[in-house]
């Protein structure tokens, strides 16, 4: 971006919202907005908390819990659906609904499958992570130039190897942008998860904050999240980066 | 067809010396499409055979069959003297749109037939230094695919199936999507690596001139459903400098009247 032909850092919008923010908080104009600086100060005061602190490990916890079962079922999920006509039949329909279905609303659900604990936090993590990462290992499955399936089974590759050394390879694009898509969306499912059972982690520090009207640590929580959030989808873009070097080049 | 460098019918054609592929009553049907029918053909041990034919004609279809990846209607497919159903180490396939893998290097690429037959890692890359070398990539072991241009990469595509040390090398379309000048040096190399690698070609073109050029053998198909129209055998030495191939009087009316054969079949 340029303006009066200077060139301006990508982060200057964010300064420049940064000062709005402060200015309207300043101004006191509606209640639910402190200042950003506030919000800062509130942010550092949390971190040292200790249900801060716990609450913390209990989300981390659920939320990578979630994850990795998202990804080990996820990704071989995709891949038979994307080499196995019956699987992607049977199965298509349903991946296709729930990727795109109102899941918040089906966390009552878990909550009376679960109970009102953790175990119902990562089963909201699972439910909103896994079809994203279903739906692009099955693309990035089905993108695979034939030939090079041919190219495995003329030189005698077993089942096993043909798997293990063609296909994870030649999807991985498509499936760590799969798992990328899928974090953010287990960002989401941590926290509504949480907000609706109200008592463990993040929820719990959402819910006394909104309910007290403390605001400032509210934003400062909700900040933190976010922070969180980009930061990990960023570290999957770096790995993305990584293996794009070949995806460019199919 | 009264083509006067026809040598054999295929109905009356004597049954070649020490054949190593044999085929016989090939069939192929994709759903209501014929793509061949009754296949008969021997291909001599140690020659390069063409597979020559208008779009159409079967030909790549007939050379999957052979490399196992396509399975026949009927028929069977016979490599010395054993009847083969699937892919197998006696036979090594080079693909037209190369078929490497991106995410590994040039060096990996070639080693890869031997590392699925569980070959010692060290082992194996020295063999595939070999035969890059032997195709004329020595220096590019560490280059990744996309940093090749197309004629290497096939190139590549040579050195991992002579890696494998199998008998019968089957080439589909290799050089189509290789540009023009490429092309022309990577037929010369291959004429060169025929006369010092003791191996059996099997070659599928589209093209006359390339046929002509490189074959010992050309079998003509015609078109829907693919049969063996025409068996030639052009007698071009090659031995000399490959460029005087191409201003070779048997070279010219060869090609000549394979065209005349094969004019019909042009939209």
């Amino acid at each position: 971006m340029t303006l009066f032909g200077y060139r301006v850092p990508m982060m200057a919008s964010l300064l420049v919202w940064c000062v709005l923010w402060e200015i309207v908080g300043r101004l006191d104009l509606v209640f639910l907005l402190p200042p950003l600086s506030e919000v800062l100060s509130a942010a550092v005061g949390l971190v040292q908390t200790p249900s801060w602190q716990s609450a913390t490990v209990t989300t981390l916890r659920a939320f990578f819990t979630g994850m990795v079962l998202s990804i080990v079922i996820g990704v071989p999920l995709g891949i038979l659906m994307g080499r196995v006509k019956i699987a992607d039949d049977l199965l298509g329909m349903w991946v296709n609904i729930f990727s795109s279905a109102p899941l918040s609303a089906l966390v009552p659900v878990l909550m009376i499958l679960f109970g009102f604990g953790e175990r119902t936090i990562v089963a909201a993590v699972f439910l909103f992570a896994i079809w994203i990462i279903v739906l692009d290992t099955r693309a990035g499955v089905r993108h695979i130039s034939p030939s090079l399936i041919e190219m495995a089974r003329s030189y005698g590759a077993s089942r096993r190897a043909l798997y293990l050394k063609i296909i994870l390879w030649a999807a991985l694009p498509e499936i760590l942008a799969g798992i990328r898509l899928g974090l953010i969306r287990g960002v989401k499912g941590v926290v509504i998860g949480q907000l609706l059972v109200a008592i463990v982690g993040y929820g719990a520090l959402f819910e006394t904050f909104s309910r007290n009207f403390r605001m400032a640590e509210f934003w400062a929580l909700t900040i933190i999240l976010f922070a969180f959030a980009l930061l990990i989808a960023e570290l999957i873009e770096r790995a993305e980066a990584k293996v794009e070097y070949y995806a460019g080049a199919r | 067809m009264r083509a006067a460098v026809m040598r054999k019918e295929p109905s009356s054609m004597p049954a070649p010396i020490d054949p190593i592929v044999e085929v016989r009553g090939i069939s192929k049907s994709y759903g209501s499409t014929e793509a061949l029918r009754g296949i008969d053909l021997d291909f001599p041990r140690g020659k390069l055979t063409s597979l020559l034919g208008p779009s159409g004609c079967g030909k790549t279809t007939l050379l999957k069959i052979i490399a196992g990846l396509i399975k026949a209607n009927a028929g069977s497919i016979a490599v010395d003297g054993k009847v083969v159903t699937a892919p197998g180490p006696e036979r090594a396939f080079v693909f037209q749109d190369f078929a490497l893998m991106p995410w590994a290097t040039a060096l990996r690429n070639v080693a890869f037939g031997l590392e699925l037959r569980g070959k010692a890692r060290a082992e194996r890359e020295e063999i595939a230094r070999h035969y890059i070398a032997e195709v004329g990539l020595a220096g590019f072991e560490d280059k990744y695919p996309h940093q090749l241009s197309g004629g290497m990469r096939q190139r590549v595509g040579l050195a991992r199936a002579l890696s494998v040390d199998a008998d019968v090398l089957l080439l589909d379309e290799p050089f189509s999507a290789v540009d023009e000048q490429n092309r022309r040096k990577f037929q010369e190399d291959l004429i060169r690596l025929r006369s010092n690698q003791n191996k059996t070609f099997i070659f599928v073109t589209h093209s006359i001139e390339e046929a002509v050029y490189i074959s010992d053998r050309i079998v003509l198909l015609s078109p829907r459903p693919g049969r063996v129209s025409q068996i030639i055998e052009p007698e071009i030495d090659r031995s000399g400098d490959p460029d005087l191939i191409h201003r070779d009087k048997h070279y010219l009316d060869t090609v000549q009247e394979i065209w005349q054969g094969l004019k019909q079949y042009a939209e």
